[in-house]
């Protein structure tokens, strides 16, 4: 087990630095730097001379060097619109994000899993429609429309829950339902789709022969084999969510990870803008990481190869 | 020896596309404790439906209808389904065919065997695992304490089906149903197997309901022997009489189906019984056999055959008179 996490954690590192590599050569080859930050009316003389000051006019290989290694270090450079560096802006914004991101992963789980396991323990029933129903709606609804809808209802009519900013964890409540509520249809329709399957499996049939109780069989030994291959979504959607979602965050003005990636793609901040991307692949990274070793954890044939 | 499990005019009914599937059609068998009773059939002859029935485990669909079906005095046809999985693994245990998928992936042997402890007799971990380590003892699996922390996977299939016998035997069970235990596994594993449920018989006065395909492993274990076909018991007896004077024509078929070191001549054809079971869907009338039958005439076909007493205390579902069978078995071994 150990020796499996240590070759995962490895090959998580040789995907950071691939990514780390393509998004450098991507921001670079998408607009040139030096006119980002001398401003567009800058004079010809002027972009030239920002070029060689800020050693824009090296090697792309140089450069990248030269960044990965402040990077390593955690500074990741300095943002000249919000003043500060970019490493303290990231980390100011991070705790908002993570948050929205745990509580909406969870929200998705605690609904999508037992409506999963319902479904499938009466196909084809009012239950099972009923849960179809309620997946089908979270996939079709537009997600900003949803938001604005619980924060008429609850936010306002209402009055349960503070509808703007995040400066206490009632603030997390409406947007993490908003968030979680997309993306659960996709693990419910999984988990169903697990447990049909794992519900017509021998070993079932075995537990039921020895006369193990309907809790037992349901979710000891039909979801854990279900659930494996809910976490690996789960894990992808987690990954998306530590990104940041600009529209949740827009709506419910949280500032986190998606407002700061938008802010910064919007005034070409070149260095922030980096460093969101690598941190918002840095969190798929972890996050299929985790996915990996929890599943390795659930079921022993994958730990073997 | 005491009668432990009475089973009068069990039916098993499926709904398939095409109707209604009669898959099993008022079979009536009687289990004494300590003993082995073989049910045989081919494919598709409603056996393996049978041992569900009993179980309870029948799937969703399927109705069951049984005159009685009394298991040590009580009536698993009307009893609850909570006090069902109550008997189950206690009191009835069950081994199936597929060893290799029979476990759950995700759990260790060792916690697999526990549970049922735990769950029947509210046992502590310590005692559970070390009832497993003996029973995992008991079926020949050394060391057994080691066993107890691998993954069915990490087992070969004769040692997965060694662990679902211990897993089936953890509550001493008074009756073991095994369906086609030894289908799967390679020859020399599937005699191991075979001795070792034939000497846990012996050693715990278990009674067994053994259902295979393979009219060897019957002769080399059970006491008495039931013929299924196409859902009906169409010939019982001790398996002594029954392999001497089958009387049945399906019955001597299948038996002319088996080389005999001795009669059977090097390079000879083996018998065979030409087409396939026949699935009884909505109502039938007359013997589902005579299809195939090389006996059969215009009345096989008119009116349900009952169920004859033979003069060696079995029974055989056929028209014909007995000493006819008897006699023509005669002529058949002969020419063989």
């Amino acid at each position: 087990m150990l020796l499996y996490i240590l070759k995962r954690l490895f090959v998580a590192f040789l995907v950071a630095v691939t990514v780390s590599i393509v998004t450098f050569s991507l921001v670079r080859s998408a607009g040139d730097p030096a006119v980002a930050i001398a401003g567009p009316d800058a004079a010809q003389e002027d972009v030239e001379r920002i070029r060689v000051q800020y050693g824009l006019d090296r090697p792309i290989i140089i450069q990248y060097g030269e960044w990965a290694g402040k990077a390593i270090r955690g500074d990741f450079g300095y943002s000249r619109f919000l003043n500060t560096e970019v490493s303290k802006v990231v980390l100011d914004r991070l705790p908002v994000t993570l948050t929205l991101g745990a509580l909406s992963i969870s929200f998705a789980l605690l609904l999508a899993i037992p409506l999963g396991v319902l479904a499938a323990c009466y196909p084809n029933t009012i239950l099972d429609r009923i849960a179809l129903t309620i997946s089908v709606v979270g996939q079709a609804l537009p997600s900003f429309w949803f938001a604005l809808i619980l924060m008429v209802f609850f936010g306002v009519h209402w009055s349960l829950f503070p509808v703007s900013g995040s400066s206490t964890m009632l603030h997390f409540v409406l947007p993490s339902i908003a968030l979680g509520y997309y993306a659960s249809p996709a693990i419910m329709r999984l988990t169903r789709a697990g447990m049909l399957e794992v519900l017509a499996s021998d070993y079932i049939r075995t537990a039921r022969a020895k006369g193990l109780l309907q809790g037992s069989i349901l979710f000891k030994h039909a979801l854990r084999n279900a659930v494996i291959p809910v976490v690996s979504v789960a894990a992808v959607q987690l990954g998306f969510m530590f990104g940041g979602s600009i529209v949740i965050e827009t709506i419910f003005s949280l500032n986190g990870l998606g407002q700061l990636a938008w802010q910064s793609i919007h005034r070409a901040d070149l260095d922030t803008m980096q460093a969101v991307i690598l941190i918002n692949a840095a969190m798929y990274i972890i996050a299929t990481l985790a996915a990996d070793i929890l599943n390795a954890a659930l079921d022993p044939r994958i730990r073997v190869n | 020896m005491s009668t432990l499990l009475t089973i009068e005019d069990l039916s098993v009914d499926l709904p398939v596309p095409a109707g209604v599937l009669r898959a099993v059609r008022g079979i009536s068998i009687e289990v004494s404790r300590g003993e082995m009773l073989a049910i045989v059939g081919e494919s598709g002859c409603g056996k393996s439906l049978t041992s569900l029935a009993i179980m309870g485990l029948l799937p969703k669909g399927a109705t069951r209808l049984a005159a009685k079906l009394d298991f040590a005095g009580i009536d698993l046809a009307v009893i609850p389904d909570r006090k069902m999985a109550d008997i189950r693994g206690e009191r009835i245990g069950m081994i199936f065919q597929e060893p290799m998928t029979a476990l759950n992936p995700c759990f260790t042997v060792g916690s697999q065997l526990e549970e049922v402890l735990v769950r029947h007799r509210g046992a502590s971990r310590k005692q559970a695992r070390d009832r497993a380590i003996e029973l995992l003892e008991i079926v020949g699996i050394t060391p057994a304490a080691q066993r107890l922390s691998q993954f069915p996977h990490q087992l070969s299939g004769g040692l997965r089906q060694r662990v679902m016998i211990a897993m089936a035997l953890m509550c001493e069970p008074e009756l073991l149903i095994c369906d086609e235990p030894t289908t799967a596994l390679d020859v020399t594993v599937q005699s191991e197997i075979l001795s070792l449920i034939n000497r846990l018989r012996r050693d715990l006065n278990m009674a067994v309901i053994l259902i295979t395909h393979d009219l060897g492993v019957v002769a080399r274990a059970a006491d008495r022997l039931a013929v299924m076909y196409a859902g009906q018991i169409v010939e019982s007896g001790t398996v002594r009489d029954v392999f001497a004077t089958p009387l049945h024509p399906y019955t001597q078929g299948l038996l002319a189906c088996i080389p005999v070191p001795g009669r059977t001549a090097p390079g000879e054809r083996l018998g065979s019984i030409p087409g396939v079971v026949p699935s009884i869907i909505g109502e039938a009338r007359g013997c589902s056999f005579r299809n195939r039958c090389s006996l059969a005439f215009p009345a096989c076909g008119e009116a349900d055959i009952p169920s004859m007493p033979a003069s060696h205390g079995g029974d055989f579902r056929c028209l014909l008179d007995e000493r006819d069978l008897a006699h023509r078995v005669a002529a058949v071994g002969g020419s063989h």
